[in-house]
């Protein structure tokens, strides 16, 4: 009744669909990364104050596969969405695997860190029969691991649970764990692409090259009004005044110009769609300020904060 | 001899965080403790702001069943802002929703559910396991773990539907008070339908199926988790304007009769919840939530949400049921089976819904934050009955509430120590092997909960004069 390794990984390639890990490396280097991953580096994936939004969103991977990512990328050691076993036989694997893989493991945090109280707001789960917090164990494991992914705006930066008033006193994972590298990779949620190519990134050429706020410049170098479909139309003047109408959304609460990401050339979805091509305002979601800096949301950004057309750029 | 304790935490592919702990007596199930441990406030953050950006932040409750929230909000908002969504918006909306309900609907079984029964390779993250009762024969489980990887890809184009119209999944942008903010052009309707027809072959041929294959083998389990047999759906899926008339109707069932639901007979208790008991036995509507995380007596960051004071087991099986569009049985197959065959019911649906819709016809009505009002939404999330209420002053939201279907299914006691829908479903059911409990991962996967949803802070408003169930 068991399956082999191989008999599922046979499996696997007949129904995976599509093949190559593009946007970020080309085809070629697709052997490499196998190479590179045999012994498939390996992930702890925990969640804190969190949505699953972007355990979700990585499930969209279109290419690789996230059958492909999980078999021939990375060793998901532990996600608690995903992971077979449950209760005390999942727990304590936890402890097991971080020291085995001690200094070789990626933690990858999803969700921010609830501090108040102890962090009594969230728990992950019962160790000699006491509950262990999410804040100790991203700290215990922080400190083990041989990087830090923050996936989500929540573990970058902080995210929705830390919006105003911030009733549990969420922080992202760089205010809690220090003396580890930490990258952060934001976004509501992040993009498949941003976080599977920020890993590849690592097991290929090493840490990305990051800006001022550890996210990886490939993705977030630059601003969604820079690339935006409707820079023409702002350039012209021509504003959308209410919804549906063609035009620049500045003023219907755009917060293109605040946020850094590529979403309007890499879109969402396997290319299905994004948020501008559905007629909506960017809420700036891959943004720092997400979401006090950002809501609300179709307000118009204060004059000041409005970029410059290009006929005012010198 | 002795009561044993088992403490199951964290229960793994769910959503969120749970703890499950049962006192086992002679081999039997004697009673359940069933705990939500995180709580993130997100109606407190609702507080002082733009009452159109409560679709945005809602939806962020759940990264599983977002547009179930932003459909409650947008509902909510449509309240209490007097407006009319055109078709277009109001089938647009059901189409992004549907979307979404079939890839949780497939992400559940196949992903968060079949564990519990096919063998998975030897592979992270499928080992370590429990040991023990996997029954499939060889040829079936292989069948079913290629589904599985199937499955990952099917619902991954579900999501890409939901975009289509939504920007993007999850987490859509297109819901907005009045309708959505994207035409339904023809090039986005055929790769729509093009997608769904892919998904429907997937549910009839493979989905559907496998359900039935494991029900066939693990036939024991339609006696298990059965629970107390009182079922609540609160309707979803409008189809008119008005909302008169839906795919998926609201009413409860509750012995042996099918009645109708009022949402002013709903009540949440807080005796073993970590909120002040000052605030408990309140409608929803004009309550109040306050926590208190030292609180001795307590053990959830859930409420205990009743209807006249029962508690209601909420879902696809309550909705197909009260639709009479399944009445086999209450128990952990037929929640499988009733969401299996709801999928399809939905995307034949859907199909339809597609070709009702006009391009360049409006897809929004103008409408304007108003400088004060009530509002309520109400709807079903793909596990379950969903409710969002406003209260707005100033143009600000004063006060905001979600009560959800996990709250509903895997509450703690009330105030008069009744057990909440999951932890009854436990009471009797025989652990054949304490070290590997298969029977309690399987009751509580069952219900699909979702934890992320149910663990929020709900601050209530005043008095609900008119309510609008949609």
């Amino acid at each position: 009744m068991e399956l082999t390794r191989r008999e599922f990984l046979k499996l696997c390639s007949a129904s995976a669909v599509g093949m190559g890990i593009s946007q970020l490396v080309v085809p070629e280097v697709v052997e490499a990364l196998e190479k590179a991953a045999a012994g498939k580096p390996p992930v702890i994936w925990i969640q804190g104050a969190s949505c699953a939004g972007c355990s979700i969103s990585l499930l969209n991977t279109a290419h690789p596969s996230i059958a492909e990512v999980l078999l021939k990328v990375i060793s998901l050691e532990y996600h608690p969405n995903v992971m077979a076993s449950s209760g005390e036989l999942a727990f304590s694997y936890l402890d097991i695997i971080a020291d085995k893989a001690k200094g070789e493991f990626f933690l990858v945090v999803e969700g921010a860190v609830p501090t108040n109280d102890n962090g009594v707001y969230c728990t992950m789960g019962e160790k000699d029969g006491k509950e262990v917090t999410f804040l100790e164990t991203v700290q215990t494991l922080g400190a083990k691991a041989k990087a830090i992914l923050a996936v989500g705006d929540c573990a970058a930066f902080g995210g929705i649970p830390a919006g105003k008033p911030n009733p549990t006193g969420c922080k992202p994972v760089s205010e809690v764990v220090t003396g580890v590298p930490i990258i952060n990779i934001p976004g509501c949620p992040s993009h498949p692409d941003w976080i599977v190519g920020t890993v590849v990134h690592v097991l290929l050429f090493g840490l990305p090259a990051l800006d001022d706020k550890a996210r990886p410049k490939i993705f977030f170098a630059e601003t969604i009004h820079q690339n935006c479909p409707n820079f023409s139309y702002f350039n012209e003047g021509k504003f959308a005044t209410k919804l549906g109408e063609k035009g620049c959304l500045l003023q219907l609460g755009c917060k293109g110009p605040m946020s850094n990401s590529d979403c309007p050339l890499r879109k969402w979805n396997n290319g299905a769609n994004w948020c501008i091509g559905a007629g909506a305002p960017c809420i700036g979601c891959s943004s720092a300020g997400f979401i006090d800096g950002m809501s609300p949301f179709y307000s118009a950004l204060p004059k000041e904060l409005w970029p410059k057309k290009e006929s005012e750029m010198v | 001899m002795a009561t044993q304790k088992i403490v199951i935490d964290p229960v793994t592919r769910i959503e969120g965080h749970l703890k499950m702990t049962v006192e086992v007596d002679d081999g039997k199930i004697t009673d359940a403790y069933s705990s939500g441990t995180l709580w993130r406030g997100i109606e407190v953050i609702l507080k002082g702001r733009d009452p159109r950006d409560a679709q945005h932040i809602t939806q962020r409750i759940c990264g599983v069943c977002p547009i179930g929230h932003a459909t409650a909000s947008s509902l909510c908002l449509d309240d209490a802002f007097k407006v009319i969504t055109p078709d277009n918006g109001r089938i647009i909306r059901n189409l992004i929703l549907g979307s979404n309900i079939i890839q949780s609907h497939i992400l559940h079984f196949y992903h968060l559910a079949a564990l519990d029964y096919v063998v998975g390779p030897d592979v992270a993250p499928f080992i370590p396991r429990y040991k023990g009762d996997y029954r499939l024969p060889k040829k079936i489980n292989d069948v079913c773990v290629s589904h599985y990887l199937q499955a990952l890809h099917m619902r991954m184009k579900a999501h890409e539907m939901g975009a289509i119209f939504g920007g993007k999944m999850p987490h859509q942008v297109a819901m907005t008070p009045g309708g959505v903010t994207v035409q339904p052009s023809v090039d986005k309707i055929a790769s729509f339908l093009w997608r769904l027809r892919e998904l429907q072959a997937f549910i009839n041929d493979m989905y559907i199926p496998d359900v039935l294959a494991v029900a066939e083998v693990y036939d024991d389990y339609k006696t298990i988790g059965v629970g107390y047999k009182n079922l609540l759906a609160y309707g979803v899926f409008p189809l008119d304007s008005a909302g008169k008339t839906k795919l998926l109707k609201a009413g409860r069932y509750t012995e042996k009769r099918i009645l109708t639901m009022d949402p002013r007979k709903i009540t949440e208790d807080v005796k073993f919840s970590w909120y002040k008991d000052s605030t408990s036995g309140k409608n929803p509507a004009s309550g109040a939530t306050e926590p208190e995380p030292e609180k001795p007596e307590a053990y959830s960051w859930l409420k205990a949400p009743r209807y006249d004071g029962k508690p209601y087991e909420v879902g696809p099986l309550a909705r197909m049921w009260v639709n009479d569009d399944y009445r086999q049985g209450i128990s952990v197959i037929d929640r499988h089976a009733a969401r299996a065959l709801e999928t399809k019911k939905i995307a034949d649906a859907m199909e339809e819904w597609l070709l009702q819709l006009k391009p360049g016809e409006p897809v929004w009505a103008e409408c304007a934050v108003p400088e004060s009002g009530e509002g309520m939404g109400l709807t079903e999330a793909a596990r379950g009955a969903l409710g969002h209420w406003i209260k707005i002053s100033g143009k600000k939201i004063e006060n905001y509430q979600a009560v959800v279907p996990t709250t509903w299914n895997a509450c703690p006691r009330d105030d008069k120590g009744v057990r909440g829908p999951i932890e009854e479903a436990m009471v009797g059911t025989p652990i054949v092997d304490p070290d590997n409990p298969f029977e309690i991962v399987r009751i509580i996967r069952s219900f699909d909960p979702c934890l992320a949803c149910a663990v929020h802070l709900i601050k209530p408003n005043g008095e609900m004069k008119k309510f609008r169930v949609v």
